[in-house]
């Protein structure tokens, strides 16, 4: 930078004329010079200002410079855009599960339900004695072939109850997910902040820190890498190596 | 294995909390307890008799890993079974639970085949040790 001398020389005049005048007790004097320096160290920080506001907006636009304003970078974005592809591939994917079960349900539901119906008046009509023993027969059969069939759906119910059960599992793996991508925005944030307290001419020297959990969280199939396992199997063959 | 048994499921999603209930009564386990994180969970731990701790592992407040730890250190739950439930998956995670003295580790999202099966194991190598 080729105005640093003549910086430094016009701040080591200044300086000397404000020793002068805090030595002759001319504190009008010395107060504007106290301003005069301040406002020539601004031009400085205007500088730097500009320099990160353009090193943030080039990473934010561009993704490829890397000028030390924050820890972001480009893949981190990337991978924000692949976490919520994600959220929505399982959002979708335990609707899709949950409502495929229901559907299958419907039929039997609703046949079982007019078979009792008409049962019950089949019965009714027993109990009062209306009933031939042939017709007898008849109800009989009916009677027997709704309890085996009640008897197998309740154990195709309680599957399926159990499967809607663990679609709900969606909510737990998204929510992680989600909240890896709000720390990202935070700490775009506080990027952006710390360009705001530069311009206030305060120049802050606090090193911007990624609030990103140390932990992983949910694996994202299209960011997996061989240091993590994708599935109970590889979780089971890792911990039966060391002796489980 | 005793299906009386008192257990302490941890997680910080209510949603998995009651997968995880749902899942244990339908193996028929009645008697589940819940806590939010492992600062919640350690104070009932202490008071509470639990015969099995399944916990999660990334959660606000204390983490599952340092509750497994906190569990193994203190020498009235040291032999406390800990299954670990968990959306980790880094290789590096799954070594350290298990230097940590975990049971059973299980990664999300799961079966309810494989809760199962991994209770079943971890019981089953209780009781052969014995």
């Amino acid at each position: 930078m080729s105005d640093n001398s003549n910086v430094d020389d016009k701040s080591l005049s200044l300086a000397k004329e404000l020793v002068v005048a805090l030595e002759a007790n001319e504190s009008d004097k010395a107060n504007h010079l106290i301003s005069a320096i301040a406002e020539h160290n601004d031009a400085g920080i205007f500088k730097e200002v500009g320099k990160i506001t353009r090193g943030l907006h080039d990473k934010l636009v561009s993704f490829e410079s890397d000028l030390g304003v924050s820890d972001i970078d480009e893949s981190e974005i990337h991978d924000a855009k692949l976490r919520l592809s994600y959220v929505i591939e399982k959002t979708s994917e335990a609707a899709d599960q949950t409502l495929t079960i229901i559907e299958s349900f419907m039929p039997s539901i609703d046949r079982q339900g007019k078979e009792s119906e008409s049962l019950i008046n089949e019965w009714q009509k027993f109990t009062g004695k209306e009933l031939s023993a042939d017709e007898f027969r008849c109800l009989a059969k009916r009677v027997t072939d709704y309890l085996n069939e009640s008897n197998a759906l309740n154990a195709d119910y309680k599957a399926g109850l159990n499967e809607i059960i663990v679609a709900q599992g969606f909510q737990d793996i998204t929510g992680q997910i989600i909240k890896k991508v709000i720390n990202l925005v935070q700490e775009v944030e506080d990027s952006l902040v710390r360009v705001i307290k530069c311009t206030g001419g305060e120049k802050s020297t606090r090193k911007i820190t990624s609030s990103i959990d140390e932990l992983e969280g949910p694996v994202v199939p299209s960011l997996k890498t061989n240091e993590f396992v994708s599935n109970q199997d590889e979780v089971d063959d890792l911990l039966s190596s060391l002796g489980f | 294995m005793n299906k009386d048994m008192k257990i302490l499921v941890v997680d910080d999603f209510s949603t998995m909390r009651r997968i995880i209930k749902n899942l244990l009564r339908d193996l028929g386990f009645n008697n589940t307890h819940e806590a939010d994180d492992g600062n919640t969970a350690l104070p009932m731990l202490q008071s509470g008799h639990y015969d099995f701790l399944v916990t999660d592992w990334n959660m606000p407040g204390m983490q599952g890993i340092d509750l497994l730890r906190a569990v193994r250190a203190d020498p009235n739950m040291a032999t406390l079974p800990v299954l670990l439930v968990t959306a980790e998956s880094k290789k590096d995670q799954i070594v350290m639970a298990a230097e940590a003295g975990v049971n059973g580790y299980i990664v999300k999202p799961f079966t309810a085949a494989t809760l199962e099966e991994k209770i079943k194991k971890i019981f089953e190598r209780i009781e052969a040790s014995k």
